[in-house]
């Protein structure tokens, strides 16, 4: 029962910090929206509209993409048994993509709610097959597992990218596959709600990952059903996965980076980290935000070529500093 | 009782296991001997639901361990295989309070948290409760697990090759806990073991394994023979006497 009450506290305050962060993010902008602005106008004035319309949205959906997104890699982490996967480094999230790019154009008239439901399809089958060549590798060499995700999630990329320019639609594939805020508003992110309710289900399940992180015979030992929790971790995954996609675009190495710090202090148990990558996940996405809002203002660099680049920076410490531990 | 009748696994068109009937699980107890590829993993991984059975059945205590509930059988048998991810950053205690899994789905009770406890205890894991399995020895880090399978509270304990990659120390403390464990607790012990000597000095009662069938069994004088010897290794050893126990002299 030790530290429990210094691990409650820690948390309370990265959520305090978070909600400092949320708070930075609604009145950081081109207009004028400050809560002094707020006061002024009343709740019909322009800087209560844009409060509504488009500055909330904008933070809620940060703080939900993050929070699942990196969810989503933990639970991919877990359950390949592998640190350095991630829905972007298995096939899954270029799989989403496929998916919104055959609905789009075979059923362009679908509601967003269809559109999303053909993607999370999709990113399972996308997950299924990356879950199917693994079984085929017979090295299981740490390394090798991302590559074989990236190598598939290219090829897969590849075919999409080949049938958006036969299509005239890499400009709508560019939007799918690099994380932008800038055009969230209301009306436009709500399907996030869907990402954060299944994150919320694997924490009621999270033993249940746990346990299957820690293989198949351990798992068939305490009487559980090994390939039933692993359906249900890959769904959890590829809804996350499509529904990011879908409202936001792809936020790369999000679901790497937040995982494996928490990991380090906190260890694998499923329930007692999820709660941290969730207000670690947020976090790191509303920074990187307010830095791509920041950094030349008055215009903005995307979300995930900041995320890109920091994640990318975290990826490689962390990959030198494993191989580092293993020789 | 564990029994199995007609019990075969096959991979291609080679019987791995080949129509074995015996029954497992005396009190104390039973190591199973034999040479590599004789079928004492693919049987012991076939009593724990671990493998499916190509022909045959398997029950404990009369409940069909194909049929049966997972979480029904997982308070009767505990099974420890060691390709177990060692890698895992989990603490002590959370991995015993994962044998409880079985008896609450996830939930702890006063009576759970008792039984990790005790297992902690029984085990000597108490220093090193809150630490990570990647950050103890690896004799620390198999009594961690045999202390999950004494939470899981079972009456019958499967393992599969518990000596490998310990040290001559570890090895001898871990068959003496074990043997502990028989006889304090209760416990029903089968081991999958490659040092005959060890399964000599503390079983109850070895059954030997050869090319897929049971070639004898018996207590360690009846099974640790030259005679037997010779058919199950292929090699000529001289079996001696000490406290009591055959020994077999296979190093010269």
């Amino acid at each position: 029962m030790r530290g429990i009450r210094a691990t409650s506290a820690a948390l309370a305050a990265g959520v305090a910090l978070t909600a400092t962060l949320a708070v930075s993010s609604v009145f950081v902008g081109v207009a004028d929206v400050t809560p002094v602005s707020l006061l002024h106008g009343g709740p019909d004035s322009e800087a209560a509209l844009l409060l509504a319309a488009s500055r909330l949205p904008r933070t809620v959906a940060l703080l939900l993409a993050g929070a699942a997104s990196a969810i989503a890699g933990l639970i991919m982490q877990m359950l390949v048994r592998n640190r350095f996967v991630e829905p972007g480094t298995t096939g899954t999230t270029e799989a989403a993509a496929l998916g919104l790019l055959v609905v789009t154009v075979g059923a362009p008239g679908l509601p967003l709610t269809g559109k999303m439901a053909v993607a999370i399809g999709f990113a399972l089958l996308g997950t299924a097959l990356f879950l199917l060549l693994l079984r085929r590798v017979p090295v299981r060499s740490v390394i090798l597992v991302p590559l074989i995700g990236i190598m598939l999630g290219s090829v897969v990329g590849a075919v999409t990218t080949f049938f958006a320019y036969r299509l005239d639609l890499l400009q709508t594939l560019d939007t799918w596959l690099t994380g932008d805020f800038s055009g969230v508003l209301r009306g436009r992110y709500e399907l996030l709600w869907v990402a954060f309710a299944a994150t919320i289900t694997a924490w009621v399940a999270a033993d249940r990952l746990t346990v299957a992180g820690l293989g198949r015979d351990f798992t068939t030992n305490l009487g559980m059903h090994y390939g039933r929790a692993l359906t249900f971790g890959v769904a959890v995954v590829a809804t996350v996965a499509s529904v990011v996609v879908v409202t936001v675009g792809a936020i790369p190495f999000l679901g790497l980076v937040v995982p494996n710090i928490v990991r380090l202090v906190l260890g694998d148990n499923a329930r007692r980290a999820i709660p941290w990558v969730a207000v670690a996940g947020a976090a790191f996405v509303l920074a990187c935000d307010l830095v791509g809002r920041t950094v030349r203002y008055p215009y903005e660099i995307p979300l995930g070529v900041v995320v890109g680049v920091v994640g990318a920076a975290v990826f490689l410490y962390l990959l030198l500093r494993s191989s580092e531990r293993v020789h | 009782m564990i029994v199995l009748q007609s019990v075969t696994k096959r991979y291609a068109d080679t019987a791995v296991v080949d129509d074995v009937s015996i029954e497992l699980g005396h009190p104390g107890i039973t190591s199973v001997i034999g040479a590599n590829g004789a079928g004492k993993s693919t049987l012991l991984s076939m009593i724990g639901r671990l493998l499916p059975i190509d022909d045959g059945t398997i029950t404990v205590d009369g409940l069909d361990v194909t049929t049966t509930r997972g979480a029904l059988l997982a308070r009767r048998l505990a099974v420890l295989r060691q390709d177990n991810h060692l890698t895992a950053r989990l603490t002590v205690r959370d991995l015993v309070a994962f044998g409880r899994f079985p008896h609450g789905r996830g939930r702890l009770g006063p009576a759970d948290r008792d039984a990790i406890d005790q297992a902690i205890a029984y085990l000597d894991l108490d220093s090193v409760g809150d630490r990570f399995l990647d950050q103890l020895s690896g004799g620390q880090r198999q009594r961690a697990f045999l202390a999950m399978t004494l939470a899981q509270d079972t009456h019958y304990l499967l393992l599969d090759e518990p000596l490998n990659s310990l040290d001559l120390r570890h090895c001898v403390q871990t068959m003496r806990l074990l043997r502990r464990a028989a006889d304090e607790l209760g416990k029903r012990i089968v081991l999958v073991l490659h040092d005959i000597n060890f399964a000599a000095a503390h079983s109850d009662r070895i059954v030997a394994m050869r090319a897929g069938r049971i070639h004898a069994v018996g207590t360690p004088t009846e099974v640790i023979t030259t005679a037997v010897l010779r058919e199950v290794y292929g090699l000529d050893i001289a079996v001696e006497e000490f406290g009591g126990h055959p020994m077999a002299v296979y190093h010269l």
